[in-house]
């Protein structure tokens, strides 16, 4: 019997990151990963 | 057919994988000149490794730190009814794990393979108790859930605590070079700075001692995606009908785990040494219907 469970996993998987892409959550990503994390690196 | 004429798989070339990897990651070298951090639109998207995004050449975003960022500003979002809970990158996690579980501990992220190459300095070795691996859990739950979460400031904003108190690779990949192309980010250093580095020593000590310590005791991206070993798409298997136990995979294992117990333990890379390091053909890997059995290597004695 083929196994089902990993492949609906990464179906809800890349469903919910498509609905974060939709909401623009993207942006959000984008806008901290340009801005040096303080915190990151020890001086927040 | 002897180990030496077996053709040699991309499994035995993972170190030149892990290396390529910590290149293309972080491969906008002109910012180590320019003295900032690459910020091209491309970098919103997160990579599958503990990777700084403040390492001036990172290329892409750190799921960890932005997972936390997210935690941090649920409330806010919530309050203001900004539709941000994080989806993207839970949802690339989870993609990541039900694909292939925790294998690019073993073979992208950068951080591992630092350790790897610490481990290689000829000293006495200590094995690491097989308990202190559940602590990755509690990093997880708290550092990068619970506490971003749940103590917010006035504006109900949380902090990233992970990155914040613990995160090594932060402080090596970013924390120094920073203050060593930024002269503008020198005045700022203070307790922080120093309690970042002097873990970052205490690390460092220990990646010379124990094989990738930080990935098993302590990386919370490792404990997620190990949490999908066991219903990934890609499958470890022990067939114990050849297995004789001799141990060999377990003393090759770079996280010292016995996969003939548990071939696909929440602990394994993935790294596949032991598939090489079997000389029974008793290890194989499955992934998308194309199965991979290393053969057996025991040379027929003649009659």
């Amino acid at each position: 019997m083929k196994r089902r469970l990993p492949w609906v996993l990464l179906a809800v998987s890349l469903g919910v990151m498509a609905v974060g892409l939709l909401l623009g959550e993207y942006r959000t990503v984008l806008e901290k990963a340009i801005t040096v994390c303080l915190d990151c690196i020890g001086i927040g | 057919m002897t180990g030496k004429n077996f053709p040699r798989k991309p499994r035995d070339k993972r170190p030149w994988y892990q290396a390529a990897f910590a290149l293309g990651l972080n491969a906008w070298i002109p910012s180590w000149f320019k003295g900032e951090i690459f910020q091209g639109g491309i970098k919103g998207i997160c990579v599958p490794a503990l990777n700084c995004y403040s390492c001036p050449s990172a290329m892409g975003a750190c799921p960890i730190g932005a997972m936390q960022t997210f935690f941090g500003g649920l409330r806010f979002n919530l309050s203001v009814a900004e539709k941000k809970f994080g989806l993207y990158v839970a949802g690339f996690l989870a993609a990541v794990g039900s694909a292939v579980g925790r294998m690019p501990c073993g073979w992208v992220c950068p951080f591992g393979f630092i350790q790897e190459l610490i481990y290689k300095i000829p000293t006495p070795k200590l094995r690491i108790p097989h308990f202190m691996t559940y602590f990755r859990y509690a990093v997880l739950v708290t550092m990068v859930v619970a506490l971003p979460l749940l103590i917010v400031d006035q504006f109900g904003y949380g902090e990233t605590w992970f990155c914040k108190w613990i995160c090594p690779a932060g402080t090596l990949e970013a924390g120094i070079p920073l203050m060593l192309i930024k002269a503008d980010l020198r005045p700022l250093i203070g307790f922080m700075y120093y309690w970042k580095l002097g873990l970052l020593v205490l690390f460092v000590g220990w990646f010379v001692v124990s094989q990738r310590p930080f990935c098993r005791t302590v990386c919370p991206l490792g404990a997620f995606w190990g949490l999908f070993n066991k219903g990934s798409l890609f499958r470890m298997a022990v067939d114990d009908e050849k297995c004789t136990l001799c141990d060999k995979c377990h003393k090759d294992c770079p996280v010292e785990i016995k996969i003939y117990e548990q071939a696909n333990s929440p602990d394994c890379v993935r790294c596949l040494r032991c598939v090489s390091s079997c000389k029974f053909g008793a290890i194989s890997y499955e992934f998308l219907g194309k199965k991979e059995v290393a053969p057996d290597l025991r040379v027929p004695k003649a009659s």
